[in-house]
């Protein structure tokens, strides 16, 4: 095995040994309970609205049920539950331990910090998916719960209806890898990391309003792009108050959107890389 | 900064413990200030009362904190590459806190984990290392669950679970009884004989004393002795102590201190009201002093105007009380 070769199989086997570790931390129910919450959210309210729809013998075809789902994914589920819940995941990968007084057990592993550093990120991004893709999978199953089962299967087998689904977890898992590496880095970078936190969340909730040179800028005009089902197209037809925070610019192609959002990522994680180098730990004073 | 080629002749040539004038400040306090040491293997114990920068020390060497100035080394590695680093040193801090959720078994094995070793490999080590700790029997309980005397003892356990060249252990011996402090040094010693480098921290000299080759003693973050522990001990009995006496005729004082004998220096203060004296040897000196303030001069007041040394000086006298 040539040296390099070898310094990959040993990369390899320490960010599995980080990885079953994080795995473990992650989903201690206590911590996480409020992430869990929040992924259930959207399942709830289509839960609900089925069971309205059942109750009252209400038809409403699979069509007006694509367009909720999409307008949901994007306006509440992308906006705020995958991101407040990277924001819980990702922001104590290291700052948790800080607090928990626990990152020196890793600091002190012949482990070099930015592999440490992305070995916590792929535990992130691992639990975070797991969490959010069965939310969206859910979602999709209690959206049409009130359909008979053959309209149900219908609309949940046919060609679309998985397409569409497997396309919605592609954004989902999109989601988390973009906004794991901001939020990650937001943790590595700044002491507090509530304020730019919230710069970053303001930034993004505005920016749907502002030119279109600007708004593409921002992380969720990719998600959106990327999203196989556009609401402004549902608002367009329903002319809802939708069409106020709607894509009016055109989306970007999906190709660019991929790349617009793997550079963010993978220059925030090379900048949480080189800081992470200079972390101390620091017990005290937090 | 801190980085230390280890292509560096001089380092590699000899392998030692290498600070450089190192200081660090946490914002505006003093952690250490301008220590510069080489340690060579043996046992090296490190001596300080509370808050003197042991632990500082120890945290700088191992790289959790960074120097605000100066470098070092250990074996010509730097910390800050943790890869080869920790390889060869293991370090028991004084963090009394662990990873939630794990057992003393998944904390040592998943720490040599985290090296390279395979599942396999690292529990075999770990159940090793942990029944050398004499902790076999709780390996498999949470450590949530543990009297502090066994959380020591696993985080002993883990600091030398992946058997390093270089020791360092923060105050091993808090909350372990008095067999397991005896066992626990013994340790230390055969892992010195072979070659290794053992720092054990501890805030009482005697502690150590029997087992120690060298000592640094620290104080108020700087070392203010080092070497052999007898070497250190002569410095200390030779070096004058300071002492402030307020009285009512400083000027007929300070004569009458010098026909003593007791002083080596005396010089009015600017004051007018008292005198600093240096002396070599403090309870001389208080006797001397006590049959002057018995004649015709009113002393208000004596005070060590050196509270350093004068605490070093107290370690050494109370380790020389215990060990006679
Ligand atoms: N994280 C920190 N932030 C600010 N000051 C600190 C921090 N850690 C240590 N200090 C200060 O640095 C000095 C040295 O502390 P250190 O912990 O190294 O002492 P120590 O010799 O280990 O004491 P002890 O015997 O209590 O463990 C002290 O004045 C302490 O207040
Ligand atoms: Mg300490």
């Amino acid at each position: 095995m040539t040296a390099a070769q070898s310094q990959w199989t040993l990369w390899r086997a320490q960010t599995l040994a980080v990885m079953r570790l994080e795995w473990k931390k992650s989903f201690l129910p206590r911590r996480g309970l409020w992430i869990y919450l929040l992924a259930l959210a959207p399942v709830v309210i289509f839960g609900l609205r089925s069971a309205y729809l059942a109750a009252h013998a209400q038809g409403a075809d699979a069509g007006d049920d694509a367009q909720l789902f999409a307008s949901v994914l994007q306006f509440f589920f992308l906006r705020l539950v995958v991101f407040f819940g990277c924001a819980g995941i990702f922001m104590n990968l290291f700052r948790g331990e800080m607090l928990q007084k626990s990152l020196h057990y890793y600091f002190l592993s012949p482990i070099r910090r930015e592999v440490l550093l992305m070995a916590k990120y792929l535990a992130g991004v691992l639990s975070s998916v797991v969490i959010f893709c069965a939310s969206v999978i859910l979602q999709a199953v209690v959206l049409d719960a009130h359909l008979n089962s053959t309209a149900f299967r219908q609309s949940f087998f046919n060609a679309h209806g998985l397409a569409t689904l497997a396309a919605d977890l592609g954004v989902t898992l999109a989601a988390c890898m973009a906004y794991g590496g901001v939020f990650l880095t937001i943790g590595v970078v700044f002491r507090n990391g509530l304020i730019p936190a919230a710069c970053f969340l303001g930034w993004e909730m505005i920016s749907s309003l502002l030119p279109p040179t600007l708004r593409r800028l921002s992380v969720i005009y990719y998600l959106k792009s990327l999203c196989p089902i556009q609401p402004a197209e549902i608002a367009s037809r329903h002319n809802s108050f939708l069409a106020l925070l709607s894509l009016k610019v055109p989306p970007a192609s999906a190709s660019l959107s991929l790349v617009a959002l793997a550079t963010l990522t993978c220059s925030l994680l090379a900048l949480a890389s080189w800081r992470v180098r200079d972390m101390e730990i620091d017990y005290g004073t937090e | 900064m801190t980085d230390a080629s280890p292509a560096n002749p001089v380092e590699s040539k000899r392998p030692a413990i290498v600070f450089e004038d190192v200081s660090k400040y946490y914002g505006e306090v003093l952690g250490v200030s301008h220590v510069n040491l080489t340690i060579p293997p043996g046992i090296t114990s490190l001596v300080g009362p509370n808050g003197s920068g042991k632990t500082t020390l120890m945290n700088l060497l191992t790289g959790l904190i960074l120097p605000t100035r100066g470098r070092l080394s250990v074996l010509g590695l730097s910390p800050r590459r943790p890869e080869e680093f920790f390889r060869r040193v293991g370090y028991c801090t004084q963090f009394d806190s662990f990873p939630k959720g794990l057992t003393g078994y998944e904390f040592v094995a998943n720490y040599l984990a985290l090296t390279g070793l395979s599942i396999l490999e690292a529990g075999n080590l770990a159940r090793k290392s942990i029944e050398r700790a004499g902790l076999a029997d709780a390996a498999d309980r949470k450590i949530a669950a543990y009297s502090k005397g066994m959380r020591q003892r696993i985080k002993l356990a883990q600091a030398i679970a992946h058997d390093p060249e270089v020791l360092v252990l923060d105050e091993p011996l808090n909350g372990l009884d008095p067999l397991a402090r005896a066992e626990t040094l013994a340790q230390f010693q055969t892992f010195a004989q072979q070659g290794r480098f053992v720092m054990i921290s501890t805030q009482v000299l005697h502690e150590v004393d029997l087992v120690a080759d060298n000592v640094i003693l620290l104080s108020q973050g700087t070392v203010v002795a080092e070497g052999a522990i007898h070497d250190v001990r002569t410095e200390i009995r030779e070096q004058p102590l300071q002492i402030l006496i307020h009285c009512d005729r400083p000027r007929a004082l300070a004569s009458q201190l010098f026909d003593s004998g007791e002083v080596v220096e005396a010089r009015l203060h600017p004051d007018g009201g008292s005198i600093l004296v240096k002396t070599r040897d403090a309870d001389r000196f208080y006797l001397a002093l006590n049959r002057l303030a018995l004649e015709d001069i009113a002393i208000e007041s004596v005070a060590p105007a050196d509270d350093d040394v004068l605490s070093v000086y107290d370690y050494l006298i109370a380790a020389e009380d215990s060990s006679s």
